[in-house]
Formats: C-alpha cells, structure tokens, sequence
C-alpha cells in the first residue's frame, strides 16, 4: 500500500469539491485510510502537501476523530454499539463473545490482522438493539450467537449481507465510500425493513393518515364538500 | 391521536429512494411551486407554519432563516445537520435510507430561500449507507436539473456537497459542526456571532436538522395552514417518533406532536410481556428521564418542559424493571466523558469525576456521602460550560436520584449486576452463545 499519484488525484478533486479547499480533510482523511489501512505518515504528508498545511496540522486533525485509526485495522472493522440501550439490551453479552472469539479487546486488530474490534457510540439505530456495525455497515438485532457466526462467515470469506445495506465489502472500500459516497451501491440490498415500517403499517391496517389536501382556508368555514 | 405517516408515508415502496419513486408522489412538485414565488414568501410560509427544529433545541425554522442578512454581498450557505449521534436518537439515519429525496428537494427550497447557491449535508461518517443513499439522491437531482446551474430554468442556482464526518458526537453541536467542515477539530465556537451571521467561512450560515429539512416540502406543497392541523399552537406538525427500548414493536412511528407516551407505547404493542415500565426518556440522553406517572403526557416542547425534561429528539427510549438506573446512567456518562472535546474544565474535569465516582456505584462501592457529591458536582458543569454538551452531561444523574434514590443508595454495598441480573434486560433468551 502506498500513497500514489492517483490517490493525490483524488484527493485533489475532493479539494475542489469546497469553497474553501480545507474542508476536503476529514473525506482526505478516510481516503488514506482506504489506500493505507490506517492514517498513515505518508498519508498524513500528503494531505498537508495537497492542501498547503502543515503536517502538524493535519495530525492535529486526524487524533480528534474516533474513525482514524494509527494502526493497520486490518480486512474488517467491527463495531459492537455499547452504548446505554444497546449495550443493557444485550450489546454487553455480544462485545464479551466476539471479544472472546477475536481474543482482542476494544479499538484492537486480531492477531491474524483480519479484523479490528470496537466498542462504539449510539449508531443511530437503537430501535434496531442491540446493533452491530461491519465496515460500519447495518447488522441489526444481533445475538452474541448470530455475531459470532457472521464473524466466522466473514472469516471464511463467505458472501455476508447488512441488514439495512449493501453486500460487506471489507474496511477499505467503506474508507472510499466515505471519501466518495456515490459508490454505486444504493441499489444493493434494501434500506427499510418492518421496524422503519411500524406506525406506517399501523396507520395502514387501521386507515389513518394525515390529511393530503392544504387546510381549509376559513376555519369557521362549515361547508363539506 | 391517529398516526400521520407524511414523512414516512410511502416508506413501503422499495423504489422511494429513487428519483422516479419519488416523484410518482409528486416529488419535487413543491420545489417547482417555491422556484415560482419569493425567497421572502417562502419563509413566510415557514414561520408561519410554526415549524421548530428536529435537532433537539426546537428553535422556530423560520425565524432562523429570518436572520440570515439580505443583499449582504456575502456567499451564504444552508448546512445540514446530519451527524445524529444522541444516545437514543434514530430518526435521521431511517428519514436518509428510506426517503433521502425529502431531504434533497428540502436542501434546495431552504437554500433558494436564504439564498444560498453552496449546501453542505454533512453525516457522520459511521454510517455509510446513509451517506450513499444521500449522496445517490443528490446525483439524480442533478441529471433530472434540480441542482446545478439555473434550476428548472431560473437563474437559481445550487451546488450540494454530501460530506462525512469521522466519528466525533459534538459535531452534532453546531458551531463545532463547522469547524469540523472547514477541516479542524470539531470543538464549539464562542456565540454570538451566531452562524446566520458569521457561519460556515464566516458568512451567514443557516443549520438545520435532516428532519427539519424534509418537512420543508410537505409544508411548501401544503401550506402553513396544513401543518397547523398538526399538534398544538406552541408545537404544530407532526414528529418522526422512534421508539425503542423494551416494547414489543420498536420503531419508527410518526405522529402529531401531542400524542402521549402512552398512545405511542400503545402503538409499539406495549411493554415486552410479563414486564413493566421503569423509566423513559422522551428524546435522547441528554434530557431527563420521566417514569409511569409522565405517561399522559402530551409530547410537545411546552409540556416536556412543564415536565422538567425537554422532548429533545422525539426519539423514546423505553426500559422496564430489569434495568439497573445505576448502570443506565453510568454508561451514559462515559459517552460523555469520551465525548468531550475537552475544550473547557468544567465538562471534561467534570464528567471525568462524575464518571469515577459512578463506577464505584456500579461495582457497589460508592459511598453515602458521594450520593450528592455526584449532584454537586453536576451543578458546576451545568450552565458553568461552554457549549451544551456540558450540561447534557449534567442532566442523567440528578433526573435519575429524583426517582430512584434507594438505588443509588444501594449500590454503595451492593453491585449493579448482583441489584438486576444483566441477562433479564437482554432482548435474546439468556447469554445464549
Ligand atoms: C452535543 C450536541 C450534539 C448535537 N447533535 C445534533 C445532531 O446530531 N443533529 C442535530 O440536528 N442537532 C444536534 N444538536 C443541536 C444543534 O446544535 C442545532 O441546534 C441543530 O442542528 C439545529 O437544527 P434545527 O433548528 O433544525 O433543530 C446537537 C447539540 C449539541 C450540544
Ligand atoms: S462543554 Fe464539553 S464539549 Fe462543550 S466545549 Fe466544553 S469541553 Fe467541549
Ligand atoms: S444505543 Fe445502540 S444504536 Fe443507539
């Protein structure tokens, strides 16, 4: 893995993407990521190249975000949210057996460096409890059985769905989604499953609705059409 | 109170993420209806509809936009805040996945209102099938000519920027939230100036909420009027409501602002069986917990307040008895003791002091004494920091003391997990492996 030219070409096209072309670094950054595996030195040099800052600067930048990370994070990230719903709903049993499968801890690579194990924040997705993030994709209601097991499957190089997403790819090709979101992949797999459809299904079931039509303009208005 | 699915109404169509899925709705119908009128008339519309912000504050929509300088000679700019990253809080990421052109079609009618011709989505980066589905959006939006240059044959023109953070919850705050766009730390700025002045490259920036944004379509296409059937005067519309927890049918669930807890616990197929309700928190950890007696409430900002908490985020996060408040709060302080970016003492001595001494808590060695020591502790960081995250971090505990006292008082004997089994609150049978 190296910082090539073409990476620097891409980095200069997100630059331009700004009024002001600092605003590109956090996107910089994730490209590093997905070229490097980490944030590297290199990357980090020459992000500060393309932007006319210093390499201080960006590493000031690069230390305040969890997402960068300073070692090779390896194939797959996986994240386990612990936070209050998740965790207390059955996060905590999940973390416990995937840490105990991977044998690493928190924000740490598994020694064969296929994966990276992460206790992580609300993921925005607490009706989904207890939520298991690879590569920051979806996996929705997780057990520590059925995490355990797309763990194994992901080990084995099997084709692992997200729940609400695309097919796993694996750390890299989510750093450059991140970098470049229209990666052609919004069409793969569906976004919307029974819990984002609760009320509206409800609502069907028992003909409720909110009114279309713009509100009578006279409330005292008695007419019915 | 009826469920009103308007943001969510069509979520059941696997093609609305799409532009032609969208628009078999009448998609972008508002968007050609506002490029006819005024910029002015249409913030009219929107303060008229009493619209307040989805982010958590509620701060009226229209007024904001209001402040924004004209003809100042200045770029202007609309910045979306995408990076829901509030404990509990799940109802942006589902609005992006399932109906990202509302929030598009709603970024371009905000922006030729303030006149802006640059808007920024910025999501944080944790969620990647957010950010595609947004980015894709905005994509099509500019082969169909509703962004780019002279839209739909007007001399408006917009450029839309579909940015990712990095994993940072106060970039949520808005001030931080731009500092992190212009690529530095996301730490918060000093107000006043506030961003519909001195904003996004210190030119007059407007911030708001994804939510709030994609109610500007309906609102646009339906009028002020319209909306105001929706909840009360102090809180018209209508409100994505995310219920999670311990109910039988977590969820998204969309309804008048007003409804109760009760309805929506109704409507979420109640409390798992056999268990009952211990405490709720109506929209994200960062206001204060209610409990069974909150339940008739109605969900609007004037009442949440009356109640001594704020709706927040709409989002309810549902726990019955087998959860240890204990453990519940503690872990919402280590959020926030991670969470703080360390700008000012009070929040990040604070929160790391409070979070040590509720460990002991949760491990049955606090002591007596710390039980309002913690509270003490809270009333200097709270109104004493520099942004609210502060005092978000302020809020758990004492709202939790307030109802359960003896709790607290027991931990310092008696550990969290050996108070409540942990296996009893898991959503799956025992630590089944
Ligand atoms: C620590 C912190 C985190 C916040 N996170 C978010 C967030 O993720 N999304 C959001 O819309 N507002 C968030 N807010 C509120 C914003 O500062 C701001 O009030 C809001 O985006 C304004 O939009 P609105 O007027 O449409 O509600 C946060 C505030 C604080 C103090
Ligand atoms: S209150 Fe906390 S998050 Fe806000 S500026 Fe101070 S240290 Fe930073
Ligand atoms: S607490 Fe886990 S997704 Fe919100």
């Amino acid at each position: 893995m190296a910082i090539t030219e073409a990476l620097c070409d891409e980095m200069r096209q997100l630059a331009a993407l700004y009024p002001q072309s600092r605003s590109a670094l956090l996107p910089m950054l994730h490209l590093v990521q997905s070229a490097e595996g980490e944030v590297s030195i290199d990357g980090i040099n020459a992000c500060a190249e393309v932007l006319g800052i210093t390499s201080a600067e960006v590493t000031a930048v690069s230390t305040f975000y969890t997402m960068y990370k300073r070692k090779q994070v390896g194939k797959h990230h996986i994240g386990v949210c612990i936070n209050t719903l998740c965790g207390l709903l059955g996060g905590d049993a999940v973390y416990a057996a995937l840490s105990e499968r991977l044998g690493v801890g928190h924000d740490q690579p598994s020694a064969d460096g296929e994966f990276w194990l992460e206790r992580i924040e609300c993921q925005a997705a607490c009706t989904h409890a207890p939520v298991m993030t690879v590569d920051w994709e979806f996996m929705d209601d997780v057990t520590p059985a059925t995490a355990v097991d797309i763990v194994d499957r992901l080990a084995r190089g099997e084709v692992v769905e997200s729940t609400r997403g695309p097919i796993i790819r694996d750390f890299a090709a989510t750093a450059h989604t991140l970098a470049f979101p229209n990666d052609g992949l919004a069409d793969q797999g569906s976004s919307v499953d029974d819990k984002m459809l609760a009320g509206l299904m409800i609502a069907k079931e028992r003909g409720m609705s909110a009114p279309s039509a713009p509100a009578p303009a006279a409330p005292t208005s008695q007419t019915e059409g | 109170m009826t469920l009103t699915p308007v943001i969510t109404e069509h979520w059941d169509a696997p093609d609305l993420y799409t532009l032609e899925g969208y628009r078999r709705f009448g998609g972008y119908g508002a968007l050609a209806s506002a490029l006819k009128q005024d910029p002015d008339s249409i913030i009219q519309v929107v303060k008229d509809s009493g619209l307040r912000g989805r982010g958590g504050a509620g701060f009226p929509t229209g007024m904001k936009w209001g402040f924004v300088p004209q003809n100042d000679g200045k770029p202007h700019y609309l910045v979306v805040n995408a990076d829901e990253s509030e404990p509990g809080a799940c109802k942006d990421i589902p609005i992006m996945m399932a109906n990202p052109h509302a929030l598009v079609e709603g970024v371009i009618i905000a922006s030729y209102a303030i006149r802006a011709s640059h808007a920024f989505i910025y999501i944080r980066g944790e969620v990647p099938n957010a950010l595609r589905k947004v980015a894709n959006a905005v994509e099509q939006a500019r082969a169909a000519g509703f962004v780019g240059s002279n839209i739909l044959g007007t001399d408006f023109s917009l450029e839309i920027v579909v940015h990712a953070g990095a994993g940072a919850y106060i970039c949520g705050e808005e001030t931080a939230l731009l500092d992190s766009l212009e690529g530095y730390r996301g730490q918060p700025r000093l107000k006043p100036p506030f961003p519909a002045v001195a904003g996004l490259y210190a030119s007059p920036t407007v911030i708001n909420n994804v939510e709030t944004i994609a109610n500007i379509p309906y609102i646009i296409e339906r009028g002020a009027a319209w909306l105001r059937q929706f909840g009360t005067e102090k809180s018209p519309g209508f409100k994505v409501f995310a219920v999670s927890g311990h109910v039988k049918r977590p969820g998204i669930y969309e309804a008048p602002l007003g409804i109760t807890m009760r309805e929506l616990l109704d409507y979420a197929g109640g409390m798992r069986d056999g268990r009952t309700l211990k405490f709720w928190i109506p929209g994200g950890s960062s206001v204060p917990m209610l409990v069974e007696e909150h339940l008739d409430l109605p969900l609007t900002y004037e009442d949440m307040a009356g109640a001594g908490t704020m709706l927040g985020t709409g989002t309810p996060m549902v726990f019955d008895e087998t959860v240890s408040v204990v453990k519940a709060v503690t872990r919402w302080l280590e959020f926030y003791k991670h969470e703080s970016c360390g700008k000012c003492t009070p929040c990040r001595e604070g929160t790391y002091w409070i979070t040590g001494m509720l460990e002991k808590f949760e491990h049955g060695h606090g002591s007596v004494e710390e039980v309002d020591k913690i509270v003490h502790v809270c009333t200097q960081i709270a109104g004493r920091s520099f942004c609210a995250l502060g005092d978000a971090a302020a809020t758990p505990y004492p709202a939790a003391l307030k109802y359960f006292r003896d709790e607290f008082l027991a931990a310092t004997h008696t550990s969290a997990d050996e108070q409540f089994d942990p296996v009893a609150s898991y959503l799956f049978a025992g630590a089944a492996r």
